[in-house]
């Protein structure tokens, strides 16, 4: 009877050749972009848009584009008293390569320009291992960068001691100035804003209203009120007759605003620790000091790493705002440039932007980028 | 001492040094505080004191009522250059207020589509989004202003041109020029509060009818046709009620002055750059938020709806939106502030908001600590009825347990 039984297979059926839907690209194109009718007409407007514009913004950008020109006739149109063909326009990358320097280190002394650009060295540097989470060594890295750094830099940038010529931080501008207001900002704020945050959580009622009143107002008013203060007011507020520093009142208002906001991120990962850990704490004997810096910070800190890198990202961008109390940084700088006589064109302005834009932009979305990757490590140690 | 025995409970000097004592550290730690704060305090009033005695200067808010002495671009209540400062002060503050509420408006319309959008299945609708709100999450926003500012709206056509626009085309009521977008101004006639009566009216009628078209439901299982009755209720009884007390409504037209258009309505591109740009900026922040909510709301939410027989859209609407608008509500509130806050940056533009106005107002008069204080005390206050509003909004949304 065995032998009748003939249905069983003994050789393996071919895999079946997965559905066209699922390999192709046709079966892609319509699974993601013509699922339904108001996905159909969804992508067709989409692309009509695209196709409408992105030719014309590449054109703008690379292709009519003028690239080399030694003044602002190599960007204007035939009546414009230029060469180009009239109905002409496009960026004008020849001016933002003229004013390069300029754009990033101000009217710093060109033949000094080597200090800024030593400044530059050692920061990246510093910075390269200090974001890299396998390189060992972080507590050392971390007071080379944010103790020994700053006070070298400010000797090497501001000069008038060991025989280098004093220049004046009127001179400083551009990126360089954007950079140095937004470092200031994070080295300052990080300290004080634990420390406010600490003394926001506080037990004792005049240092938590202290605490609390001076965050809440600095968080409640514009980076513009601050700035303006510390502009303004600064100077009222110190010994009659004083010439305070203008860059040095931009750098006490950036401090002071970023700050209040840090002290908010932090005190956030304070109230994520557990009772159980203070109280541990507590049991071990520790004392405040001891507590906080060995068992609450860390983990608190740690935990709120993307809230910081968020922060360092709003400061990054706010430091822009100097330019309205008339300071240069990168973004005043640009501004200010458009009224150079050698480089007024129609299209100097959006240039001179989208450049600036663009330098901003990678800055921000490279540590966007990190805070992310941060974010993906420490996920790692809290999966079970 | 008496502390220390009152701890042990007896007569004995205590084993721990006075210096342990938490209750007189904390104690000894408040007084150092405040005398620091006082004596900074009190060092910076003398300096002030003798700051502006050098510079025979005196303080206080009498100066704000003196002429102001220059004008201002956009002004929604009376003002001319012969007004106070303080009323001065008050059309920035209604321009600041303006600017931030169309701002808010239009940052949470596009910011829905677009964090609803980065959620699409669809690839390319998806992309976009994430294109767009990459770009303009990290740009300071003081570089999207003036991207406005300077880059489109000063490349707009001159006035000369349009006085030639107008000429070509005399029936032509709508312009726009890099002096701003003019067209036709409303004038109301007398009897228009009968309208705007009537529209109040209608507005009211057509809650009354949803509360009641609910209460239906709930009885009956039948939804009345609520949409279309409101529709009517709003839209249709107000324009009635318009051309039955015979259409009190005439339009200004804007027509070519000597210099400048004569006229009309215009949207200054001070207004018109600072209010984009907020609102683009903004925008991504809110996609990002919102795209977080609903990505918060469980998929068994969405999945329960539909086998409970809901569409698509009353799925979300009823279901997942509520839910996720939990999520959202607190981060949303803190945009609003930013943006509030980031209205300052009209001072860039010259758009004439609070800060704007009284940073003219400091030059002229030299007031710094008054306009710095003015300034902070009201952008606190806006700030603070913003987070009492939406925190009343959040605790009606929130999750009712038991």
């Amino acid at each position: 009877m065995a032998e009748s039984i003939t249905y069983v297979r003994e050789d393996f059926l071919e895999p079946e050749k997965a559905p066209l839907s699922d390999s192709s690209a046709i079966g892609w194109i319509r699974k993601n972009l013509f699922a339904s009718v108001k996905d159909s007409i969804l992508s067709l407007l989409a692309l009509a848009a695209l196709v409408y514009f992105l030719p014309g913004l590449i054109n703008w950008l690379f292709v009519s584009a003028v690239w080399i020109g030694a003044d602002r006739t190599a960007c204007l149109t035939v009546d414009q008293g230029g060469q180009l063909p009239a109905g002409w326009s496009g960026a004008c990358w020849a001016y933002v390569g003229d004013r390069f320097v300029q754009f990033m280190f101000g009217s710093y002394p060109r033949d000094e320009l080597w200090r800024p650009l030593l400044v530059v060295a050692m920061f990246v540097g510093l910075l390269v291992p200090f974001l890299m989470p396998k390189v060992p060594r972080k507590g050392l890295n971390a007071i080379l960068l944010l103790i020994v750094l700053p006070v070298i830099a400010f000797f090497l940038l501001l000069g008038g001691v060991f025989g280098l010529r004093h220049v004046e931080t009127s001179l400083w501008g551009g990126l360089m100035v954007t950079l140095i207001i937004s470092f200031v900002g994070i080295t300052v704020s990080l300290p004080a804003g634990i420390l406010l945050a600490l003394g926001r959580r506080s037990q004792m009622p005049v240092l938590k209203t202290v605490c609390v009143a001076f965050i809440e107002l600095i968080r409640g008013v514009p980076l513009i009120t601050v700035l303006f203060m510390a502009s303004v007011l600064l100077p009222l507020f110190l010994e009659p007759g004083n010439n305070i520093d203008k860059f040095l009142r931009a750098l006490i208002g950036v401090s002071i605003f970023a700050s209040a906001y840090m002290a908010e991120v932090i005190r956030g990962g304070l109230q994520a620790i557990p009772k159980g850990q203070y109280e541990a704490a507590d049991a071990l004997g520790l004392n405040y000091f001891h507590k906080m810096t060995f068992v609450v910070l860390p983990q608190a800190i740690k935990l709120v790493i993307p809230g910081i890198v968020n922060t360092f990202i709003g400061m990054f961008k706010d430091t822009s705002l100097v330019t309205i109390i008339s300071m240069y940084d990168l973004l005043g700088i640009v501004k200010a440039s458009f009224g150079d006589s050698g480089w007024i064109t129609p299209v100097t302005p959006l240039t001179g932007l989208i450049f600036a834009g663009f330098t901003f932009w990678i800055f921000c979305f490279g540590m966007s980028r990190y805070s992310a990757f941060v974010e993906r490590r420490l996920d790692k140690g809290h999966k079970r | 001492m008496a502390l220390a025995d009152a701890r042990t409970g007896s007569g004995e000097p205590p084993k721990v040094s006075l210096l342990y004592n938490p209750a007189l550290r904390s104690i000894v730690y408040q007084v150092v505080t405040l005398v620091v704060i006082v004596a900074a305090v009190w060092y910076a009033w003398n300096n002030v004191v003798q700051n502006l005695a050098r510079a025979n200067m005196t303080a206080g808010f009498g100066f704000l009522n003196s002429r102001a002495g220059f004008d201002l671009a956009q002004t929604l209540i009376a003002y001319s250059s012969d007004s106070t400062y303080f009323r001065a002060l008050q059309v920035g503050l209604i321009n600041t207020l303006v600017v931030a509420a169309a701002g808010i408006v239009t940052a949470t319309i596009v910011g829905l589509l677009v964090g609803i959008g980065r959620l699409s299945h669809n690839w390319l609708i998806a992309r976009l989004c994430t294109v767009y709100v990459e770009i303009f999450r990290n740009i300071p926003p003081l570089l999207v202003i003036f991207f406005w500012y300077l880059g489109v709206l000063a490349l707009l056509p001159s006035i000369r041109t349009i006085f030639q626009h107008v000429k070509d085309d005399p029936n032509a009521v709508f312009f726009i020029s890099n002096r701003g977008i003019y067209m036709p101004a409303p004038i109301f006639g007398e009897g228009f509060g009968v309208v705007l009566a009537a529209f109040v009216i209608g507005i009211i009628a057509a809650i009354g009818f949803t509360i009641w078209a609910n209460a239906r439901q709930r009885a009956t299982g039948k939804r009345p046709p609520v949409l279309w009755v409101n529709l009517g209720l709003i839209l249709l009884f107000p324009l009635i009620v318009f051309v039955a007390v015979g259409s009190p409504l005439s339009l200004d037209y804007a027509v070519p002055g000597s210099f400048n258009m004569k006229g009309g309505m215009v949207i200054g591109p001070e207004f018109l750059a600072l209010y984009l740009a907020l609102s683009l900026y903004t925008a991504s922040f809110i996609a990002e938020i919102v795209r977080a909510g609903i990505r918060g709301v469980s998929k068994g939410q969405s999945e329960a709806s539909y086998a409970l027989g809901l569409r698509p859209g009353q799925a979300t609407r009823l279901v997942v939106l509520p839910q996720a608008l939990r999520i959202i509500i607190p981060p949303l509130t803190s945009q609003y502030l930013n943006l509030i806050k980031n209205s300052s940056l009209a001072v860039a533009v010259g758009y004439a908001d609070l800060v704007a106005v009284g940073g003219t107002i400091l030059n002229q008069s030299g007031k710094s600590i008054e306009i710095i204080s003015i300034w902070m005390l009201i952008y606190v206050s806006i700030s603070l009825i913003t987070s009492l509003f939406m925190n009343w909004f959040n605790a009606k949304m929130a999750l009712v347990e038991r």
